[in-house]
Parts: C-alpha cells; structure tokens; sequence
C-alpha cells in the first residue's frame, strides 16, 4: 500500500447495474488499445506450445516507460468476425497456459508483468472442459502467486470470475472506476438465486461489484477515477492507467533486486500476505 | 464383492440421507436403500458397513464430510481443528428469500455443521496427515470466506507440522452470498498451497462427487496426486450451464473421473475401498519412511480393484493385489 491518500470514488447516483453497462460498454478502451497507446517495442507472443493460440488472452513483450516488461491481458472483439476469433473475450485452456507460460518467461528473464483484466469469464465451453479448463487457471494461479517479478494488475472493465483473477494475482491490484469485478456474472448470479436472468440488476447492487465496494473491502490498492468515463474519453482514461500502473510498478521495484533473493522473498511474502488476510468472518 | 471395510462399529448411525434427492431412501424406515445406478436393493446396514458403495455395482454414493473422515483415518485418532470460524455476512447479501445471514442460520441447523470445510489431523495406518474435507450438505460445500479461512490454517499447520495433506473436494461453486470474497479465497487457497510445496510437503487430492466452479479452478487440481473416486462429476462449467450456452448435446460420461482420466486430468481413480492403502504407500514416499521397513508390499502397478484391508497398524497388505 502506498503512503498516499486514498483516492476514493465521488458519491454518485450510478447503480451497481449501470457501472456493469459501463464496464462492458464496446467502445471502452481494451486491452490492446492500452498496450498499442503505453507500450513501445511491443512483440505479441504466441501459443501455449501445446493446443493451440487463445486470442481472447493475448500476451507479449513491451516497453513500458523505458522498460521492458511482458504484458498479459484479455481481449474482446468490437464486431462479429472479431468476437468469433476472440470467443468474446472468454479464454479457453491455451489461453490460460499461454498466460502461465509467459510468467514463466517473464520470471525467467527478470522481467516485470503488466496485466489488463477484462473478460465475462473463462469460456464455459465443451472443448474446454476436454481439455481441463478448471486445471489450466488453477496452474495460472499457481504459477502467478509464485512468479517472482513484480506483477501490476489492473481492472479495465469486466472483471469475470475465475477467467479474470488468473491474471490478477499481482502486488498491487488497480480498478478503473468504472470497471466491475464479480465472483459471477450478476445474470448467472439472478439465474441461480432469483431464478430469472432479468433481475441481473438486483444481483448486482447485493453482489457489491464496483470498485468503490472492492476499495471498501480492502480488495483493490487503487481506485483510478474516470471523471469522464473511459469510452467518452479513451485516451485520457488510458494516459491515467498508465501513470498509475508506473507509479505502483516504480514502488514495487524500488523493494526488488533480481539478483538478491532475499528481496524476492519479501515480495513474495508480502503477496501472500495481501491475500492472506482476504475475507470475512468471526470466532465464537 | 467382499466387503471392504471390515472396521465394523467403527461408522455413527448414518443419518437421513434426504438432503439429496438422488440417494434418498425410498422404503420406510431407512432400512433399505435403493442404489440410483442399478436400481438394487440394499440393506442399509450392509451399504453402511461397505462404504456406502453399493455392493452389486460399486455406485459410490456420497458421504457427509464426517462419514468420510471416519472412512479415512485410524479410529479415533482424528483431531478437529479451527471449529470456533464462522460465517458473517460481509456484502448484507439479500436474496429473494431472505438475507444471508438468515440462509446461514437455517443451513447451519440442518446440516449440524458451522460451514463447509471441516479440517484437522488423524493418521492413516499411523501416517500423520492434515484433512481438509468439503461438506455439500452447507450451501453446496461453496468456497467461502470461513472456508478459504480454516483451509489456510490447516495447511500452514501441517507446514509447522511437517505433514502432508488431504484434501476431499466436492463443491457447487462459488459462494455468491459472499462476493468477491468468495472468489478471493482461490487465491488464498492456491497460496497456500503454493507455499506447502516450497517446503516439500506434499498435496494429495481427492475429487468426489460433484466437484465445480472454483474449487476445481484453484488449489483442487494442482495436488501432486490428482485422484477421484469413480463416475464423481468434475468441472469448471456446469452441465447445465455449458448445454444453455454452446446449445449441445453432451457426449457420453461427460467430466465423469473417467473421462478426466482419458483427458489426462487426474493420476488415478481410486474406489473407496482402496483410499486408505493408496494413502499409505503415497504418503511413505513422500514424507520419507523406508520401505525396508516395510513388509508385504506386491511388486509392481497400485492395484486397481478393491483390496481387502487388514487392520494393521504398521502397513495394509493387499490381498490380491493385481487387478
Ligand atoms: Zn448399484
């Protein structure tokens, strides 16, 4: 955490609802418009050496503020021919074992990751169950709790389930203001407990899935105001990220030496820690 | 088939089964159970004193946590940890039929249990080893914040303790009555479970019947034994669910523990009868006891079919091992 004050969301008259329509919102920047606007030098690496691409869950290498880092983020498409090729952002295992691989790699050449969260959720599909999608984000979990380089998450837009945290595991944890993160989508959410899809709405606000109810839970390091949200204002939304993700990467590095383990260890430590202390709940 | 499990008066009266449609008894006074798979009669007493595997097919019907634990471990050897964590109610999670909070009161008086991860130690044939055992009967043994809790715990214990762990996963899902914090107990679990292997300790997994959602897309699947007990239904995506969106028919045996098997999912499957010795001889290997000193071992491939269990305290010794 930094020393700073907390920047916290302006009272608004937005419900939860409108900030998922927001969050999905087409023509809100995604992940490659932020690695096409803050990245130099940028090389997509392919494949996860073993099925096939994913190109819902893109990764590569950049230069971020005279740095090179491997960058990691979902991606949606914003017309039909895209969508289909990108399975509308929801990763198939070989996405999520790209993204392992790439941490891997990553770790491997002491560099640090960048991650951009925006998908509905892992794809619920056939083929992926064949080819052990529950297994392929567990193994990205495992690897990304471990992967000792620094790791800088953030939530562009919809945070989904168990397909957006395998890339959000990090040391700190950013979320646009207008971005949402949710343990299920809140119609699958009104699906299973009000047993109608159409009281998406009510799920939502009783789910608590905006950043202003994640900083209150302790679950996000920073909350980046959109004073004017970021579909309307794409580029100025984008050069804020940036800041902000330079800002944090800058701290964590300024903790870590590649070549003094023992630096490594207490990034790691303190990592587990973040999570450690997540939930809610009493003794008797 | 012989009966596998010879520790007789070892089990509690079961209880009512009706929790779950499936295994609920249909003749009076639970004195006969009828197996869902091959539609046979079975005397309760004989299911209970063979598992609950039925006795003419191998159905392995599904057990309460605390059945299970007493399935597992020694007699009386099992020591329960962390039982004072409960559940609040952190999102005040309203739902059509009422709050959270209510939910957790009613669940709690009809499963007899305060959430749904029941943890501690026993030994298996004088093998120490942590337990971390799911209940379905609470809330669909769904990843909440007690669970992610007493996990965590249970397992940095057997890290101080130096010893493996058990885990037995079943769950439905998510905890959406609990938010973000549900799914933040995937990370707080696999961390932990990260920092159990950094100390050599070993993870062994048991998937059983059903076993989804974030369960199985966290610290369930990356054990360094992946094992299931037969025909358990095991994914990520519901069948439900993936038949609404992709419009499919599901192919036959679909996510059942064979077909993680042939997809490469899991090491083995293990029936229930043979759980205790795999245990044994796994846990041997990993936590270092010699095997000069042990005796009777069969040469060659763990056997797949049931062994006859011996109560010995040193060591099982299969008899007709190879399947
Ligand atoms: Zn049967």
């Amino acid at each position: 955490m930094t020393d700073e004050i907390v920047v916290t969301a302006p009272e608004s008259t937005l419900t939860a609802m409108d900030r998922v329509r927001l969050a999905r919102d087409p023509n809100r920047p995604a992940t490659l418009d932020y690695v096409n606007e803050l990245l130099e030098r940028v090389v997509e690496l392919r494949g996860d050496r073993s099925f096939g691409d994913d190109q819902a869950l893109i990764g590569g290498l950049g230069t971020f503020r005279g740095r090179s880092v491997v960058w990691l983020g979902h991606q949606g498409g914003t017309n039909t021919k895209e969508n289909l090729e990108r399975n509308f952002g929801m990763p198939r295992p070989e996405g999520f074992r790209k993204a392992r691989r790439l941490m891997a790699h990553a770790e491997k050449f002491a560099l640090p990751i960048i991650t951009f969260v925006d998908t509905s959720g892992a794809d619920p599909g056939i083929s992926s169950e064949e080819r052990g999608q529950a297994t392929a984000i567990a193994e990205c979990l495992l690897q990304m709790i471990g992967t000792r380089v620094p790791i800088i998450c953030t939530v562009i837009g919809e945070g989904g389930s168990g397909g957006a945290l395998s890339i959000s595991l990090g040391d700190r944890m950013l979320m646009l203001e207008n971005a949402v993160y949710a343990v299920a989508s809140p119609e699958a959410c009104a699906a299973i407990l009000w047993k109608d899809a159409g009281k998406a709405a009510e799920a939502a606000a009783t789910m608590r899935v905006t950043a202003a109810d994640l900083q209150r839970f302790g679950m996000i390091d920073e909350l980046i105001l959109e004073p004017i949200p970021a579909h309307e204002a794409p580029r100025d939304t984008i050069q804020t990220v940036g800041e902000r993700i330079e800002h944090h990467l800058n701290e964590v590095i300024a903790e870590w030496n590649k070549d003094d383990d023992a630096s490594i260890t207490a990034m790691l430590d303190k990592r587990y820690d973040k999570y450690r202390v997540m939930g809610a709940w009493t003794t008797v | 088939m012989r009966s596998f499990f010879q520790r007789q008066g070892k089990f509690r009266p079961l209880t009512k089964t009706d929790e779950r449609g499936q295994d609920a008894p249909t003749i009076p006074e639970d004195l006969w159970t009828k197996c869902p798979k091959c539609g046979e009669l079975l005397y309760t007493r004989e299911l209970e004193r063979n598992g609950r595997v039925c006795t003419k097919c191998s159905y392995h019907f599904r057990l309460t946590a605390r059945e299970r634990i007493d399935l597992l471990v020694d007699a009386n050897t099992f020591e329960e940890w962390d039982t004072e964590i409960r559940p609040v109610d952190p999102l005040e999670f309203v739902e059509p039929g009422g709050s959270y909070k209510d939910k957790l009161v009613k669940t709690q008086k009809k499963a007899a249990e305060n959430e749904s991860l029941i943890t501690g130690k026993g030994t298996i044939n004088g093998r120490p080893i942590a337990l971390v055992v799911a209940e379905f009967k609470f809330l669909g043994a769904s990843m909440g914040s007690v669970f992610g809790e007493k996990l965590v715990r249970a397992v940095e214990r057997a890290v101080d303790q130096n010893m493996p762990v058990l885990t037995v996963n079943a769950s439905g899902g998510a905890r959406m009555h609990e938010g973000l914090y549900s799914l933040m107990q995937m990370a707080k679990t696999i961390a932990a479970f990260h920092r159990l292997g950094e100390h050599r300790l070993p993870h062994f997994s048991l998937l059983v019947d059903p076993c989804y959602g974030g369960v199985p897309a966290s610290y369930a699947t990356v054990a360094d034994v992946m094992l299931a007990e037969p025909g358990a239904l095991i994914g990520f995506a519901g069948q439900r669910v993936i038949e609404q969106v992709t419009r499919q028919k599901l192919p036959e045996g679909f996510q059942t523990a064979e077909f993680l098997l042939d997809h490469g999912m899991i090491d083995q499957i293990i029936e229930r009868g043979n759980i205790r010795h795999t245990l044994t001889i796994l846990s041997d290997h990993y936590v270092g006891r010699p095997a000069t000193a042990q005796t009777g071992y069969p040469k060659g491939l763990l056997a797949d079919e049931p062994i006859e269990e011996e109560e010995t305290v040193v060591v099982e010794v299969p008899a007709g091992g190879e399947a």
